[in-house]
């Protein structure tokens, strides 16, 4: 997904994130950007980092320019008027091709593995020694996510699985870690 | 084991040679009585080699080892490095073929197999990946049977039985026959039989092999406990959220220590998922 007026001053990266999430609260119902805030925390829980309602209103900006949601000011008795967003049918579009889409699955950790083939080769390091290291510091972000695992609310479902997801993942970094030593060193 | 030095004394070890053994620790192999008489086991230059056919091949080649008083040591590498039979014969389940072995600051290669079962009996805890329970006994009376056997009285053992299994949540399962437990369940047990003498080591091998996330969360958490409690772990696993709970990570690679490194305590962030995680949209 691309936002079409993303102005060098914007931070790209926050609107792609949270253009998407937006769109598909709203499809369910229209809502104001704060709304849309305090719904994207109950949804996921502690898993989502925390949009700053700035960054909201921003995003809920680009969608209208974009032609994808369309807004009117709704007037309130006591305090000053509010801006309802609503899905249109170019919005609906562009949420269901992304959900349609498979995602990318996650990279391998080519930073890691550059370093591995190419330091011994510089005769900079040895591949034991890089891979030990790489693994003492897996095994730090594990105990820490074990910790947190332990610490999350149980029934804080989306926070509980993003965890798991984390620990397979960085099991398999260490399954992949054996397999270079056991080719490798 | 090769030396007949007689000696129940640790200390007389000398400094051997730590090659292919970058990181080891010299604050942990400082020779002197000292430290040796804190371990709660410890090994030199371990060896285990099997025969088959004419056939030798050396599964452990020459390990040194050492598990402080109270201390959760996990060994880690891939299948085939000698991890298991490492553990095995540590605990004196097989002999080794090379190296000395001290429990308690007390050389026990050298005794008579009768003479180091009881030692075992009394200070030593197994846990298995296929949980190894008497299927012809209750869950009870499997939990029972290692302090009647180290001399308890039937109201002792019974006593600390329902202590364990009441701890462990399986206060309810007594009179069950353990085939009609979970594998969790059955872990537990393993578990509960495994500490019945409050043993200052616990051997475990792959104890979460066989277990879903649920279960290996409530085994990391018992093994949490017993660890709190000062009892020493020495356990073997593939599974890098058990061995990420040690205090230090032993891996193995050929039949001989690759690695022996503390667990990195990295600073955890403040605001916990929400800072470890990111989203991606």
């Amino acid at each position: 997904m691309h936002s079409g007026n993303v102005s060098s001053s914007d931070p790209p990266e926050v609107t792609g994130t949270v253009r998407l999430h937006l769109l598909a609260l709203l499809a369910k119902e229209p809502a104001h950007g704060y709304e849309l805030k305090l719904a994207l925390e109950q949804t996921f829980g502690d898993a989502y980092p925390s949009p700053n309602i700035g960054q909201i209103y921003v995003t809920l900006k680009r969608l209208e320019q974009d032609g994808l949601v369309r807004s009117q000011d709704v007037e309130q008795s006591t305090r000053p008027n509010k801006r309802v967003y609503e899905l249109t049918p170019a919005g609906k579009d562009t949420l269901v091709s992304w959900v349609d889409e498979p995602s990318d699955g996650p990279r391998v950790r080519d930073d890691f593995f550059t370093k591995l083939i190419l330091a011994p080769m510089a005769g900079l390091a040895d591949r034991m020694e890089l891979i030990n290291r790489q693994r003492r510091h897996y095994l730090g972000i594990m105990r820490n996510l074990t910790g947190l695992q332990a610490s999350t609310d149980r029934e804080d479902a989306p926070a509980r699985l993003l965890i798991e997801g984390a620990v397979l993942h960085l099991q398999a970094d260490l399954d992949w870690l054996e397999r270079c030593q056991e080719e490798l060193v | 084991m090769s030396e007949p030095k007689g000696a129940a004394l640790p200390g007389l070890r000398s400094e051997a040679t730590r090659e292919g053994n970058a990181s080891w620790r010299p604050e942990a192999s400082e020779p002197g009585n000292r430290a040796s008489e804190q371990a709660t086991l410890r090994a030199r230059g371990l060896a285990k080699v099997y025969r088959n056919d004419g056939v030798s091949v050396e599964a452990v080649r020459g390990v040194d080892i050492e598990v402080g008083i109270g201390e959760f040591v996990a060994i880690m590498g891939p299948s085939g490095s000698g991890k298991s039979t490492l553990l095995h014969v540590l605990g004196g389940l097989e002999p080794a073929s090379r190296g000395e072995l001290w429990l308690r600051g007390q050389r026990v290669d050298q005794l008579s197999k009768s003479a180091w079962a009881i030692l075992r009996r009394k200070h030593v805890g197994f846990v298995f990946q296929f949980f190894n329970l008497l299927s012809n006994m209750t869950v009870a009376d499997n939990v029972e049977l290692p302090a009647l056997l180290a001399g308890a009285s039937p109201r002792q053992a019974r006593r600390r039985r329902e202590e364990l299994l009441g701890e462990l949540g399986l206060g309810d399962k007594a009179t069950a026959a353990p085939a009609r437990l979970s594998g969790g369940e059955q872990q537990r047990v393993a578990l509960a039989r495994a500490l019945a003498n409050e043993p200052s080591l616990l051997l475990a091998d792959e104890p979460t092999g066989n277990l879903d996330s649920t279960n290996t969360r409530d085994v990391l958490r018992l093994l949490q406990r017993t660890h709190d409690r000062g009892q020493a772990i020495l356990l073997v696993t593939h599974d890098a959220r058990v061995a990420s709970r040690a205090d230090r990570v032993i891996h193995l690679f050929d039949g001989m220590v690759a690695d022996d490194s503390p667990v990195m305590r990295i600073p955890r962030p403040v605001n916990g998922v929400r800072d470890m995680l990111e989203l991606r949209g």
